[in-house]
């Protein structure tokens, strides 16, 4: 492997890191204040799988970097490093996870629209990772794979439950759908991969996904009562490092305690 | 939608049903109470069951009930119902003495 092609799979292993770590620290938002006591665990739970796949990710993208830096003694950096000291325009994930889920500490159809949207991907995703030639991407999606199916089952359950309940649910919920849905474009976009990547069959092209993506999606929308938005794609760049305005904002709650007292533990 | 075979079940916070959770801790044993939460209806209460008491691997198999569908003794029924037990002996195997020549029983 050439050392230029190993830096890429860092950037790869980080753009998926990433995707679960900033979609995790959101979803943290709604501990304590979901809309029943039942709820909150399920969000908490959810946003702990999503961190600890986070965790193996960002670890073994300090190591790939590392390796490929030729670096074999030196300091690797950690999970840590990776998500308290990098700046906004080093994250590599998608507009979709990183925006806030709305006014008034956040609107519960938009977040169950998300995570519908990002379960779906990330199940299609894993699925696919876990025949990887990347031994370690292969057992961290073995693992991911599982989770991400309790989360896509949450999210379809309620998508059904609120798109065909009340007048006023099913205007919610598809008000949520409306709000998410310019995001899911950026999730199969494929410029920031390395075509050698997916050739060599670590990663995965994803393109391949959208297709499933859409027929389990639209699936759920129609038995939900709901219908398909018809939305325009929002420009988006997350991938490249561009973020929204909210993005700062999240950074600065989730990196300030680590940043001010550095190497801090408890 | 799946069907809410609560009724007018005991209605909880905002509206809520109230369900009692049953864990089966390993294959062979019987499924044993853990505790109750709240659900809009059973395949909620399911999950919410997974989320809140299995999280430590407690258990292989979950059953929620609708709280109102348990029938329960009343405290004040307790000496009709429980102390008549008290003095009946041969209700015990230990009130029995084993025959001769009986060594496996």
């Amino acid at each position: 492997m050439s050392p230029e092609s190993v830096l890429t799979r860092a950037g790869y292993v980080l753009s998926l890191a990433d995707d679960s770590l900033i979609a995790a620290q959101r979803m943290g938002e709604w501990i304590a204040s979901a809309p029943e006591l039942e709820e909150d665990v399920a969000l908490g739970n959810i946003a702990l799988d999503l961190l600890g796949q986070a965790r193996s990710l960002l670890s073994y993208a300090g190591q790939v970097e590392a390796t490929a830096l030729g670096n074999h003694d030196g300091p690797v950096r950690d999970e840590d490093d990776l998500a308290y000291l990098r700046d906004e325009r080093d994250f590599l994930n998608v507009h979709l996870v990183e925006r806030s889920h709305g006014p008034h500490g956040g609107d519960f159809a938009v977040t169950m629209a998300r995570m519908l949207i990002l379960s779906t991907y990330q199940m299609e995703l894993y699925s696919h990772l876990r025949t990887s030639t990347d031994e370690t991407l292969a057992a961290i999606a073995a693992k991911a794979v599982k989770e991400v199916d309790y989360h896509r089952d949450h999210a379809n359950m309620w998508v059904l439950r609120l798109g065909d309940g009340t007048e006023d649910s099913h205007r919610r919920m598809q008000a949520g759908l409306d709000a998410e849905w310019p995001y899911h474009h950026e999730l199969f976009d494929n410029a920031h991969i390395d075509p050698l990547l997916v050739e060599s069959g670590a990663a995965v092209d994803p393109r391949l996904l959208r297709e499933p993506w859409e027929r389990r999606v639209d699936e759920v929308i129609a038995q939900a009562t709901l219908s398909i938005p018809d939305v325009r794609p929002a420009v988006t760049g997350g991938r490249r490092g561009i973020h929204t305005e909210q993005m700062g904002y999240l950074l600065a709650e989730m990196q300030h305690l680590a940043r001010s007292h550095p190497g801090a533990s408890w | 939608m799946a069907h809410d075979p609560t009724g007018d079940a005991t209605p909880g916070r905002r509206g809520w049903p109230l369900w009692e959770v049953f864990v089966r801790a390993r294959r062979g044993l019987s499924h044993a109470h853990v505790g109750s939460l709240h659900a809009p209806d059973a395949e909620m209460a399911l999950r919410n069951a997974r989320d809140l008491y299995t999280r430590r691997q407690e258990g292989v198999s979950l059953w929620v009930v609708p709280a109102s569908s348990i029938t329960a003794s009343s405290p004040d029924e307790k000496d009709a119902f429980f102390d008549p037990a008290a003095d009946k002996i041969y209700r015990h195997p230990t009130f029995y003495d084993i025959p001769e020549g009986v060594d496996h029983l």
